[in-house]
């Protein structure tokens, strides 16, 4: 992943770094493929509760999310082209403002989850378990998925920073670019994942 | 002793067996030691990566632990951590499941680093089809570390936010479904079994090739068998559910798949029986642990099929039977292949040889001490004695008795096996860079290898196990 062999200078491999952050990125869709799983399922048994449920979501908040993290996605995306072409100011300047994005983001969320909490509604609540099966099954995944995922959003940033780092000092250039390379894998599927988060629980019919 | 302390040993015996011994000790362990050496690398690649897994592994390992005596008692749910009764039970779930969890994430990491370093780290001029078949197995083993762990380890979460927040994911009462967690459970720890058994075989190949000083018969299909075993070994979790309630088709097709698995896996034994044929057999230690190998495994394979069939297993499901299926296959598969490539492995790995003679009397004590613990079980299970119960009719007390001595045997041998490899520690370094007249690459460095394993990287211009690469060795020294 992205503790490649950037030490050993002698095997220095950008292909087998790349490569392993494919395989990583893959065992990290199995894990919320099992997430996926579970929603669907228990949307298959629960068709109406879930449509009733998603209605308390906030659409406006949700696509201002997906918003933001398809720009942060550009923006990390730019800043690799940036330091490929050797601009390493820009680079930086872009990574910033990716993180800002994330950090956004999360605000965005603490708001979001705020005001469900605020009104009851987490799991294990009263209210939520005077409600309907569907109703606790839905809001539990909710909680649980868009949960797992702020997580990753937080792991992202901290390599995102470790990144901002060794690109600040040199130690990522234009010739050893592969650690930021597989840190905008990162961010992109963080990203991807949201983008099915997103019609799965605000924009469902 | 109660039913209460019953129930939480069982359950600590198969965590720490399964999770802490079986499933990395083969293909974490040797894997690590062998695949550089045996590609002709330096190291895997990515060393930190690794050094991070172990780690990993040890706070894993360190969580279960602590779960075992901490808190309101160890974990009485069995291994499998069963929903509902996993979220009922007072007892440590949630910290064994995250121990779980961690270890999960390390066995990925380090599959991870299985698979770049085969990809990417062979020696110049070995191709995939010039790879001892040691290799190839750990690769299907790698796939199966990185394709299946990810949903244990979601699953265990989900275990661990019910518990914690009260979810309900798996819990009935709040529209869960229990059924959904046997599912989620067995998609990973099916596959665990090829984890555990696919690397054994490799072992065991390898060990068969080398003491027949034969070339292997049937190279591709060994090699390939290996990818179909983890390849369809992904697609038969159902057969553990077949009582559980699924409907009739799914109990079909799982019960078909579960009988496919069973022609790879005859490929191998097939293809090590014709390789031993017209062989000059040398009757070495790690020789006759293949052969214990192949007997107890075919025992267990075959019983294999008796569950495997709908009928049957109606009949036999969650009886000692079972108990003793799995043990032949998992014990007596997996555990004997362990010890078998470190009778074979261990004077590369110190350069130094352990006393043949003991060696070979305490596999024979082991050898009968099993038999005599696990084979009275497939009786006591076709008469009924259901698993996982601490008392048990008086009409079973007889082999039940027979069992307990063999299981005496067994310790003993146990320790006699272990004493001699550790004595053998203390022993004078010795000559043996090729003590057993081996042809694959780690036989070609000294004994124990040298940091980066080679002075220079070999360059391969033969199949692994032509003798012509055999006389190559004998002609330079």
């Amino acid at each position: 992943m992205e503790q490649s062999n950037v030490a050993h200078t002698d095997h220095f491999d950008p292909t087998a770094s790349k490569l392993g952050m494919w395989l990583f990125i893959f065992t990290e869709i199995l894990l919320f493929g099992g997430l996926f799983i579970v929603y669907s399922v228990y949307r298959y048994k629960h068709p109406v509760e879930f449509h009733l449920a998603h209605l308390e979501l906030d659409v406006t908040i949700g696509f201002i999310n997906t918003i933001i993290l398809l720009v942060s996605s550009m923006t990390v995306a730019m800043s690799i082209t940036a330091m490929q072409l050797g601009n390493k100011k820009l680079s930086l300047i872009l990574l910033a403002i990716t993180l800002l994005l994330a950090l956004a983001f999360l605000v965005n969320k603490y708001f979001e989850w705020g005001a469900k909490i605020h009104h009851d509604i987490y799991p294990g609540s009263e209210f939520l378990m005077s409600l309907s099966k569907g109703d606790m099954l839905f809001f539990g995944l909710y909680f649980f998925m868009t949960g797992l995922h702020a997580l990753h959003i937080i792991v992202g940033m901290v390599l995102l920073s470790v990144i901002f780092v060794k690109v600040k000092n040199g130690s990522v250039n234009q010739n050893r670019v592969s650690l930021l390379e597989n840190g905008g894998l990162y961010w992109h599927l963080v990203d991807l994942i949201w983008i099915f988060l997103f019609p799965l629980f605000y924009l469902i019919h | 002793m109660g039913p209460a302390t019953y129930n939480a040993l069982f359950t600590v015996h198969g965590l720490t067996m399964i999770f802490l011994f079986i499933i990395p000790g083969l293909a974490a362990s040797f894997g690590n030691f062998m695949i550089p050496i045996m590609i002709g690398a330096k190291d895997v690649a990515f060393p930190r990566l690794n050094l991070f897994s172990w780690y990993l592994f040890i706070l894993g390992a360190t969580i279960i632990l602590v779960g075992i005596f901490t808190g309101d008692g160890p974990p009485d749910t069995g291994w499998t951590f069963y929903a509902p009764y996993s979220l009922k039970t007072n007892t440590n779930v949630v910290l064994t499941v995250f121990g779980a969890f961690v270890l999960g994430f390390s066995s990925i990491l380090t599959g991870l680093n299985f698979l770049v370093t085969i990809h990417r780290m062979r020696a110049p001029g070995m191709g995939f089809f010039r790879m001892p078949l040691f290799i190839w197995s750990l690769y299907g083993t790698a796939w199966i570390q990185l394709l299946a762990t990810p949903v244990i380890g979601i699953t265990f979460l989900m275990i661990a936010a019910d518990r914690l927040f009260n979810i309900g994911f798996f819990d009935p009462a709040q529209g869960g479904d229990p059924l959904l967690y046997q599912h989620l459970f067995w998609i990973y720890s099916h596959p665990a079994v090829y984890i555990m058994i696919l690397p054994a075989m490799g072992a065991i190949t390898e060990i068969i090739i080398t003491f027949s000083h034969r070339t292997v018969f049937g190279y591709k299909a060994i090699a390939l068998s290996s990818l179909a075993i983890a390849f369809v070994g992904y697609l038969v979790w159902g057969h553990h559910m077949f009582t559980a309630g699924m409907s009739e088709i799914a109990r079909l097709i799982f019960s078909f798949l579960t009988f496919l698995v069973a022609i790879p896996s005859a490929i191998k034994v097939f293809n090590w029986t014709a390789t031993m044929y017209k062989g000059s057999i040398s009757l070495e230690p790690p020789f006759w642990w293949a052969m214990a190998f192949i007997f107890v495994f075919m025992i267990g394979g075959l019983t294999g099929l008796v569950l495997g069939s709908l009928s049957t297993d109606v009949h036999l499901t969650d009886t000692m039977f079972v108990v003793a299926h799995f043990h032949y296959i998992v014990f007596g598969g997996a555990g004997l292949a362990f010890f078998a490539a470190l009778h074979y492995w261990y004077p590369k790995m110190f350069g130094k040889m352990y006393n043949k003679k003991v060696a070979n009397r305490g596999l024979l004590l082991l050898f009968i001490g099993f038999n005599v613990l696990y084979f009275p079980m497939f009786i006591l299970g076709y008469m009924g004695q259901p698993r996982r119960y601490y008392d048990y009719l008086p009409q079973f007390a007889t082999a039940n008795l027979i069992s307990t001595i063999g299981s005496w045997i067994l310790a003993t041998a146990l320790i006699i096996i272990i004493v001699n490899l550790l004595r053998a520690r203390k022993g004078t370094p010795e000559e043996i860079d090729d003590p057993w007249g081996g042809r694959t690459l780690e036989w070609k460095t000294q004994s124990p290898p040298p940091l980066e394993n080679f002075e220079d990287i070999p360059i391969i211009s033969h199949e692994p196990y032509d003798l012509i690469s055999k006389q190559r060795v004998d002609g330079t020294k």
